[in-house]
């Protein structure tokens, strides 16, 4: 009975956690860029604002659940679920704690993988199934987005897979002991950061949404409860690749004195800031650049890097 | 790439700065004497109506948000029956100020005049009515007109003369 219990209960906690949290990071993204605008944000509601995000959610609860009569009704109700659930999934083999975990696979990072391109499908069926101009087009260029970042992504953490020798996220953390892995890595983590913004659709690659050019990109045409999971899979996206970042080249829970999650969720939490900061100073790239950049400037040195990283392996063992 | 990286560290130093915002509700914000806020209708220093229902105002007005009706008294002396501005259709762009020959309608530094409903903003004459004398201390119409009006003759208002009868003026 308890082998049954206490998986649950962690996997309750976490999701019940993941979605509290990325919730909150809205009003953490609204003060922190009204912070670096000379601006106050949100501080009305409750201590420092934070009883917005409350009001924001019961406003988005309340609001009719609207299907646009010229839409594709099945994949349209769909495509804000699979988001949710990709990004959700992936959180399932990052280790929180040493005790924290809701699966320690020996592959974790192929499923994160695996999940994040999952991910793209929810931009390109809302798109489609919008039946709305500027959806399609945001669509289109998640698509093309995905297809210039996912596979240096891929590429940016196979330097890592060659140092620790694993696909365990819980072996690379321990292998990480005594140098984090950003020192060793450096190339593949500034490379695994660009993918995780495009990835994630945040400021300087959020071409799919382009508020200022295609309304609001894919999800032009959602409204409501369907919005706000897109809403939030976004910042549960920023959460994850943080999470991801914290893991794979910070050492994820290690850290002195202060117990093992803290540790983790300070590392997470300046990523998340990083990831803000970065939106509230980078303009938005144009996506054929994108493409380019990605196709001819980061493969050529993601490629580059798994061939030294795995030579300088070699010459040492 | 370098030049990215600057641009996001001038952004974070931007944390230390100075605020911009003004915090409304606490902290009201500086209003120049000569701002255009809520409009209202003066009394001459005697406390009578300055207005005289020239329809001045509401012809100068571009939105026609200003309506009245000319009357008189047993003296002969007009003032609006009805006096009516509905500020939701307003621009205080103060035209009707500018337009007005008695100085009767003025515009104040007052802004705070938010209502819950859209027929609130219909104000009527009583609501637009002070009982001081605004922006012109000093100034009486109808002792500087020329008009003989409420037992005042021709040619005793102030700096005025007598009037001459032209017919007396002989070469």
């Amino acid at each position: 009975m308890k082998n049954i219990f206490i998986p649950l209960i962690t996997i309750i906690g976490i999701l019940l956690s993941l979605t509290t949290v990325s919730a909150g990071l809205i009003w953490l993204e609204r003060r922190l860029l009204a912070l670096w605008q000379d601006r106050y944000g949100p501080n009305r509601v409750g201590p420092f604002g934070l009883f917005q995000v409350i009001a924001d959610m019961i406003k988005i609860f309340a609001k009719e659940d609207w299907v646009p009569p010229f839409a594709d009704r099945a994949v349209f109700i769909l495509a804000p679920a699979i988001i949710m659930i990709a990004v959700l999934m992936s959180f399932a083999v990052i280790p929180f704690a040493p005790a924290i975990e809701v699966v320690n696979l020996d592959i974790g990072l192929l499923f994160f993988l695996a999940m994040s391109s999952l991910s793209i499908y929810s931009l390109a069926l809302s798109g489609w199934a919008s039946n709305s101009k500027y959806s399609l087009l945001g669509a289109l260029r998640g698509a093309a987005q995905m297809l210039s970042y996912e596979v240096f992504m891929g590429l940016s953490l196979m330097g890592v897979v060659i140092v620790s020798g694993s696909f365990n996220m819980r072996a690379i953390v321990e292998a990480q002991r005594d140098t984090w892995f950003f020192i060793p890595q450096f190339p593949g983590f500034i490379i695994f950061f660009i993918s995780g913004l495009a990835e994630t659709h945040r400021l300087p690659f959020d071409l799919p949404e382009a508020e200022n050019e295609l309304v609001a990109g894919y999800h032009t045409e959602y409204s409501g409860i369907k919005f706000g999971m897109f809403f939030v899979g976004e910042y549960l996206g920023i959460t994850l690749i943080s999470a991801l970042i914290t893991t794979l080249f910070f050492g994820g829970w290690l850290g002195p004195v202060l117990p093992p999650v803290v540790w983790f969720l300070l590392k997470t939490l300046l990523f998340i800031c990083v990831f803000i900061l970065l939106r509230a100073s980078l303009p938005r790239i144009r996506f054929d650049r994108l493409m380019s950049f990605g196709w001819k400037v980061i493969l050529p040195l993601s490629l580059l890097n798994v061939a030294i990283t795995g030579a300088i392996v070699l010459l040492w063992s | 790439m370098l030049s990215l990286i600057k641009a996001a560290w001038k952004v974070f130093l931007h944390a230390f700065k100075k605020r911009v915002t003004v915090q409304y509700p606490e902290e009201k914000p500086y209003l120049p004497p000569r701002w255009r806020g809520r409009i209202i209708l003066s009394r001459d220093p005697d406390g009578g109506e300055r207005c005289v229902a020239c329809y001045l105002c509401a012809v100068a007005c571009p939105v026609d948000c200003i309506a009245l009706q000319a009357t008189e008294d047993k003296d002969g002396r007009r003032y609006p029956a009805f006096f009516r501005i509905n500020f939701s259709r307003c621009i205080f762009c103060g035209y009707c100020e500018e337009a007005c020959p008695t100085y009767a309608i003025q515009l104040t530094p007052d802004y705070e005049m938010s209502e819950y409903a859209r027929t609130s903003l219909v104000y009527e004459k009583e609501d637009l009515l002070i009982n001081g004398t605004g922006k012109y201390p000093g100034y009486n119409y109808y002792k500087v007109a020329g008009l003989a009006i409420g037992g005042k003759g021709k040619g005793e208002a102030q700096k005025e003369t007598p009037p001459v009868d032209v017919r007396s003026l002989m070469p």
